[in-house]
């Protein structure tokens, strides 16, 4: 079952974890065959919001809503069940500063 | 299931639900993968009990007759309805139950069903207002509306509170499982911790009209008991001898208008020897070990005022001594101010008045109730009646409980004469 671990940080904690270290931990899970996909993210500054509404499509600068904190980045693993999946989670280095929402992927139904 | 028990069978039926239903749902649960699923097919197990068992006697092993009918019944309703449906992911989870048949007769792996129903009803990832309504509904069988009765929580809230949690253990695959050793002390930590909280929701009333619900206490004594049976770890047994030990003076700490009586006031021939009696076997096992852990210790200040004849001859040497284990053990501002009353009663008022105004100037327990209550007492006693007055009004503003309140304007009329 398909997991999105969704990395979030404070403002200015996105550079408190090194980039060395979220690539050597996101090698570990691909070498051990759990991991999809994994990026990082730009700071939320660089987020434009793109909506439809009758019809027309609105786009607006930064993000929907004012939070503390911001999605940073993300993995995609591919665990048995939510324990592996809350084991992934706890290797990803920025949960030391922030946090990392787990959440199961929804087949979409034919 | 409310069954009138008007013939023998029917009687048979009636103590093989109450004894062993939750056993029968926590292996049903394991091999069809699903609460409600397993729900329904415990229900159905029954009324086909019901309907045979008069006319076809008593199975040999009634238990394991109800989990493999269940189990048909299920696995024939899936089959049944993929049939209608034409939906390949219930066929083939009908199709995984058949493959698991074998698994369920031996005594062991249906006592593993117990407990790895306990440790995904206390699963972290649910809230812990789930956790105790989902443990009180699967593992003890209480309906919702018990439940709501006894949380003082309306039955609807309840019972969305429980569908809310069995859908997250669905849609987020929670797995069926007993921890591993590496993350047992966690995962046990939540297990005593939804039992402890019965038990105090049972014990000591966080509001209402009545300091105890009894029903509640005694399901959480049998749900730790219950968990020892399962998986003697020291710090569930240390719960256990914990609960006995309150329990104890459950008598002796309501008068009969109903007026609350501290441990200090109570007639200490009402206590139940008996608890008392297993409590302290069972603390000296679970303080056997090599690292005592919080339960444990409580367990052990509990043993030593259960052993004391009165107030004055309590050993609060010992108690103060076991108190800073536990703050070691477990650091909390609660902690420190039952120490510093053990230390008012070791060394006098003014000593634990001292650790108390320290607490409280830190800005810890400013809005505890027990923390303004335990000041008043101690300057009471001191002469101090200024401020004994202030604390027992701030205390009275905090408390939520109708006995509590009765206590707190006792003492304050007290005061005044």
């Amino acid at each position: 079952m398909k997991y999105l671990c969704l990395v979030y940080l404070e403002q200015q904690k996105l550079h408190a974890v090194p980039d060395r270290e979220c690539a050597a931990c996101g090698a570990g899970l691909r070498e051990s065959g759990v991991l999809v996909a994994a990026e990082a993210l730009e700071p939320v500054e660089t987020a434009t919001t793109v909506r439809i509404r009758n019809g027309k499509v609105s786009v607006t600068d930064g993000p929907f809503a004012e939070t503390k904190e911001q999605l940073a980045g993300f993995y995609l693993i591919d665990a048995r069940d939510l324990n592996e999946a809350i084991q992934v989670a706890a290797k990803i280095p920025p949960a030391r500063e922030g946090s990392v929402e787990v959440r199961p992927v929804r087949e979409l139904r034919p | 299931m409310a069954v009138v028990a008007i013939d023998p069978v029917l009687e048979t039926v009636n103590a093989v639900y109450l004894s062993d239903s939750r056993r029968v749902l926590a292996t049903l649960i394991r091999l069809l993968g699903d609460f409600d699923v397993a729900e329904e097919a415990l229900h159905d197990a029954f009324r086909a009990a019901l309907e045979q068992w008069p006319g076809e006697g008593v199975p040999a092993n009634p238990r394991a007759w109800l989990v493999s009918t269940g189990r048909f019944k299920a696995i024939d309703g899936m089959r049944r309805r993929a049939r209608f449906d034409a939906l390949d992911d219930v066929g083939s989870k009908a199709d995984v139950a058949v493959i698991d048949a074998g698994a369920w007769a031996d005594e062991e792996s249906v006592e593993d069903d117990r407990l790895r129903l306990i440790f995904t009803c206390c699963h972290p990832a649910l809230s812990p207002d789930a956790q105790v309504a989902l443990t009180l509904r699967e593992v003890c069988g209480l309906t919702t509306e018990e439940i709501g009765r006894a949380f003082l929580t309306p039955a609807p809230t309840l019972a969305q509170r429980i569908v809310r949690a069995k859908s997250k253990i669905r849609d987020a695959r929670i797995p069926y499982q007993v921890p591993t050793q590496a993350e047992l002390p966690e995962r046990l930590d939540a297990v005593l911790r939804v039992i402890y909280l019965v038990f105090n929701e049972g014990y000591a009333a966080s509001s209402g009209a009545s300091v105890t619900r009894h029903d509640l206490s005694a399901e959480a004594i049998r749900l730790g008991r219950l968990l020892v049976k399962l998986l003697p770890e020291p710090e569930a047994v240390g719960l256990l001898a914990l609960m006995l030990l309150h329990e104890s003076r459950r008598a002796a700490r309501m008068s009969a208008s109903g007026e609350l009586i501290l441990l200090d006031e109570q007639d200490r021939s009402r206590w139940n020897r008996d608890q008392i009696a297993e409590g302290i076997r069972l603390v000296e096992q679970a303080l056997a070990g090599r690292r005592a852990g919080p339960y444990a210790i409580q367990a052990a200040i509990a043993a030593v005022h259960a052993e004391a004849s009165s107030a004055k001859a309590t050993d609060w040497e010992e108690i103060v001594g076991l108190y800073d284990a536990l703050l070691r053990a477990a650091p909390s501002p609660v902690i420190e101010l039952n120490r510093a009353v053990a230390l008012a009663m070791r060394d006098g008022p003014a000593a634990g008045l001292d650790v108390i105004d320290g607490i409280l100037a830190r800005g810890d327990l400013l809005d505890y109730r027990l923390a303004h209550a335990a000041r008043a007492d101690l300057c009471r006693r001191l002469g101090r009646t200024a401020d004994a007055r202030a604390s027992y009004e701030r205390a009275l503003e905090l408390t939520r409980q109708e006995p509590e309140r009765r206590f707190l304007e006792r003492r304050l009329g007290e005061l005044s004469t």
